[in-house]
């Protein structure tokens, strides 16, 4: 089995997880800029941590066989910081990088004007870079959260095809699905999903268009939910190639559409008969 | 070794040799006002990536960071290196470029330092990389640059990292020129390898490599870098 982590932030991880990870399956990962936790007080702080995203992170990801892409942007939180909004000045030579796959995470936190503003002005750097957008949605008040988030991704230049809607649940998959966007489940120990839950919705909106990830940072977090998501939907009598859409292909789609992908893992038989590589935007 | 120019022309695809192409005539005219992504009378924008991205950088900066997906990830070192010699940037604007480069980026730097008649400007670059446990970087930044301007503690101290951090010591440029009858590099091996030996650890086989090098008496300088 091949798992493709559309959503895990690494830097808060061990190597311990690395090797967990591989040893669940986990060839590929993208790991979106956000909040540290603490929050952040100048634009050099994101400088640096965005060129670890570019640079130390990918390295420790191949010391364990897994591809690491990421996705920069100013996250919903900071956006409100006006110490910390000079970052979107600066994301244009940061979003040149081969490894960048999406603008991301960027959306809505509290629903501010500030927030309205980095909202628009990152899903137009998105387009004007030939990227797609990672969306987060928020966690308090959501489906207003993500109508609006909707209306922004309308208003804007950007395609709803290349735009992923995060941390979904089941009450606001059908708006997502029905805007044409693709639709992202982070699956947690205790909060916004499990994995249950998950096969449930799966069950009840089908394969397309949806991801799974495991989304895990430095609070509680599990970094092998995307496995465990898996091996509910076997359980659950969902067939192996239905597997490998939802945590490989799905996710290769819509992050391929950057066409910066590198990806040199072999496929497994017989899903993609006589092709051992898959590259690019496959 | 680089690839070379006409090595790179059989390899690329066609539309990866248009690309390069435009990327080293963008490059001969490095100096030209930065990319602000609106244009100008002169240099219309585009509104196609990769330029007019409105980076703030001259545009060949944005070929050299997107070398990787327009080449392939095995070329982009020689692309890169081709953009650089092309480009000629004076030692401020390498540093830049290298600080503000990906992990790629500043490994095609550290790579092409020698080629780019910087002296020893450019000597900052190599420490930096010298300081990260990034293997690729380390094994770039110990080449002939390095084996030219690194001093003998820096030097050895390059020598010691390739060791710990396990890059094969082939990567290290001169290495026998340098390590020839160097009797304090001689002694942080043997002081290395007990340690290992007191730990029950293995001594990696390039230590001996190395030490072999040192027993070696000094010949009378020369000019080889």
């Amino acid at each position: 089995m091949r798992i493709f982590d559309p959503h895990i932030h690494m830097t808060s991880r061990t190597t311990d997880d690395y090797q967990a990870m591989y040893d669940s399956g986990v060839r590929a990962l993208v790991e979106p800029a956000f909040w540290l936790g603490q929050p952040r007080t100048s634009p050099a702080s994101f400088y640096d941590y965005f060129d670890a995203l570019l640079g130390w992170e990918p390295f420790r990801a191949s010391q364990y066989g897994i591809a690491h892409h990421c996705t920069l942007a100013l996250n919903p939180k900071e956006a409100n910081d006006p110490r910390c909004t000079p970052v979107l000045d600066a994301l244009p030579r940061y979003l040149v990088k081969d490894s960048v796959v999406a603008v991301g995470e960027i959306g809505y936190d509290s629903m501010t004007p500030a927030e309205d503003t980095a909202l628009a002005a990152q899903l137009q750097l998105a387009a004007d870079h030939g990227l797609p957008a990672l969306v987060h949605t928020p966690h308090r008040d959501k489906l207003a959260g993500l109508r609006r988030t909707i209306d922004a991704v309308r208003e804007s230049a950007l395609a709803p095809e290349r735009v992923l809607l995060d941390h979904l649940n089941e009450t606001t998959v059908r708006d997502a699905l029905d805007s044409g966007c693709w639709a992202g489940f982070s699956i947690y120990p205790d909060t916004k999903m499990d994995e249950d839950r998950m096969v449930t919705v799966l069950r009840n909106h089908g394969t397309d268009r949806v991801l799974v990830n495991s989304a895990a940072d430095w609070g509680r977090s599990d970094p092998l939910k995307t496995r465990k998501v898996a091996d509910a939907m076997l359980k659950a009598g969902f067939d192996e190639d239905e597997v490998d859409k939802v945590l490989w292909r799905n996710p290769v789609a819509f992050y391929g559409q950057s066409g910066r992908l590198q990806l040199d893992i072999a496929a497994p038989d017989p899903l993609h008969e006589g092709n051992s590589i898959l590259r690019g935007g496959e | 070794m680089l690839t070379t120019r006409e090595e790179l022309d059989d390899r690329l695809p066609g539309a990866a040799r248009a690309w390069l192409d435009e990327a080293l005539a963008e490059a001969a005219h490095a100096t030209d006002r930065p990319d602000t992504g609106t244009g100008t009378p002169d240099r219309p924008d585009t509104g196609n990536p990769p330029s007019g991205t409105g980076t703030g950088n001259p545009p060949w900066e944005t070929r050299f960071a997107s070398a990787g997906r327009h080449c392939g990830t095995e070329h982009a070192d020689a692309v890169r290196a081709l953009l650089l010699i092309e480009a000629r940037p004076a030692a401020p604007d390498l540093a830049r470029l290298y600080a503000q480069g990906t992990a790629a980026e500043r490994r095609a730097v550290l790579l092409t330092l020698h080629r780019l008649d910087l002296g020893s400007a450019a000597l900052t670059l190599v420490e930096d990389a010298l300081r990260t446990n990034d293997t690729r970087l380390v094994a770039a930044a110990v080449g002939p640059y390095a084996a030219a301007h690194l001093d003998a503690h820096g030097w050895r101290h390059a020598i010691l990292k390739c060791l710990f951090t396990e890059v094969p010591v082939e990567a290290v440029a001169a290495l026998a020129d340098r390590a020839r009858g160097d009797a304090e590099l001689a002694r942080m091996l043997h002081d290395f390898a007990a340690e290992r030996t007191a730990a029950g650890r293995p001594v990696p086989a390039d230590l001996r490599t190395v030490l072999a090098l040192t027993a070696t008496p000094a010949a009378a300088p020369t000019e080889e870098s």
